[in-house]
């Protein structure tokens, strides 16, 4: 039956759903990634940006609030160029996280 | 019965230094100040006004110079070498001579970071680029060619401090205060000029910090963006071209400045640590002198009769130094009390 209206999911986050997997299992592989402290300094030198959304900062924020599409997205606009590496001043190895994560699932497994 | 003649060798005649030495002064001892430069005060005697009240340094300086007075001090000094003996400390001075003293306080304070090393930010490769130092001391000699009318000025937070792979992964903690500070005394100075503070984080824990923020923002205009500047470029009319990510907008920022003001971070003096290692005193990890307990004993190092005092043990406000200044002598006075 059609009533004429829908009912739009919710966009906020829910901290009770969210799946911590894949980012527990990134903070295991790269230890690293615990330590952002969210400057933007990788998003704001990041060549790919400007076109693609990349932005390191954001995918690691994205993993820790259950948004695996949107992280999944930016992570296949990055080129692997390292200027994030470069400008990190926590020294995140950022190429090594984006790597490791793209072979993780949204459970965390390694799949490729 | 108290021994009052006992000789304490105070190193560094910053505030920390003075206000000691004042105090032991007053306490019967006879404290030596040696100082490496030419002038006594140390970075406040380079400083224009303080926060937050906007107190002019002279004014923090004077009484401090007043009740050193009869203190003796050897200026244009330096430590060659520290010898520990049985209960002493033998220090050999740069003109040759030696000072025996029974107790030694670090007063040796701490050195900016040089922005140079964060090639990134272009300081002493673009005019337009300089230091909260620069600045302080254009306040003070308004002579710099570099600060001509500025329209857009940008503060750059935590250069060299929180900062692993510059070696000082350690919050400056009097960085943040002093951006704001000087953002409202360009803004005064100059009041159609647009002024930026890019900051990862906000640390404005003191006394009427707070208060300075909101006026920054209420009564001054002026913008902060939470990003981390990631790197700046010279345009072709030697004005600055910054880049950033707004990290609460999540876009990459742009903008081109007259004038960017780095706010290089807080380090240990290197001679400190070198003097320490010659007596055996304990370096922290953070590369900051080590006390021996960090909440009930921080005027006291690993070793009996040396002592410290201010940001050789980490970054340090103005009050704060003054305060371990004074809790310095007082230990140094209940040491000598407990030998008897």
């Amino acid at each position: 039956m059609d009533f004429g209206f829908k009912l739009s999911p919710s966009s906020a986050v829910n901290l009770d759903t969210v799946d911590h997997r894949r980012f527990d299992r990134l903070a295991q592989l790269v230890p690293d990634a615990l330590t952002c402290i969210g400057c933007g300094s990788c998003s704001a030198t990041c060549t790919a940006s400007a076109w693609t959304g990349m932005s390191v900062r954001k995918v690691l924020l994205g993993l820790q609030r259950g948004q695996d599409a949107e992280v999944d997205k930016m992570l296949s606009g990055c080129m692997l160029c390292g200027k994030c590496t470069m400008v990190c001043p926590r020294g995140i190895n950022t190429r090594q996280l984006i790597l490791t994560l793209c072979r993780l699932d949204k459970k965390g497994e390694m799949v490729r | 019965m108290v021994n009052r003649q006992p000789i304490i060798a105070v190193i560094g005649a910053g505030i920390a230094g003075l206000e000691a030495a004042s105090q032991l002064a007053a306490l019967g001892y006879k404290p030596v100040l040696i100082e490496k430069a030419p002038v006594v005060g140390g970075h406040v005697a380079e400083w224009n006004r303080l926060f937050p009240d906007m107190t002019p340094a002279e004014d923090v300086l004077q009484p401090l110079l007043a009740g050193t007075a009869k203190v003796r001090t050897l200026l244009n000094t330096e430590i060659s070498a520290i010898n520990r003996l049985k209960d002493e400390y033998n220090l050999i001075l740069s003109d040759g001579s030696s000072l025996l003293c029974q107790a030694v306080l670090f007063a040796t304070g701490f050195h900016l970071f040089d922005a140079s090393k964060k090639e990134e930010y272009g300081y002493g490769i673009y005019d337009r680029v300089i230091t909260n130092r620069d600045l302080e001391q254009w306040f003070n000699s308004r002579q710099d060619a570099r600060i001509d009318k500025p329209r857009a000025v940008g503060f750059v937070h935590c250069v060299g401090s929180r900062d692993l792979k510059a070696g000082n992964p350690q919050c400056s903690k009097v960085c943040c205060i002093t951006a704001i500070k000087q953002a409202i005394e360009m803004k005064e100075e100059f009041p159609d000029a647009e002024i930026y503070c890019f900051y990862m984080d906000l640390r404005l824990f003191g006394k009427k910090y707070e208060d300075f923020y909101i006026r920054a923002q209420r009564d001054y205009g002026i913008h902060f963006i939470r990003g981390r500047i990631s790197e700046v470029g010279e345009a072709i009319d030697n004005r600055v071209v910054v880049k950033a990510e707004d990290t609460l907008s999540g876009k990459p920022v742009k903008v081109t400045l007259d004038l960017l003001v780095l706010m290089a971070g807080i380090v240990c003096n290197p001679d400190a640590q070198q003097y320490a290692r010659e007596i055996g005193v304990a370096v922290d990890e953070d590369g900051f002198l080590k006390s021996r307990n960090n909440l009930a004993a921080i005027t006291d190092s690993s070793r009996p009769g040396v002592f410290f005092a201010g940001a050789c043990t980490g970054a340090k406000t103005v009050p704060e130094t003054l305060a371990e200044a004074r809790s310095a002598a007082l230990a140094i006075h209940n040491y000598f009390n407990s030998r008897g």
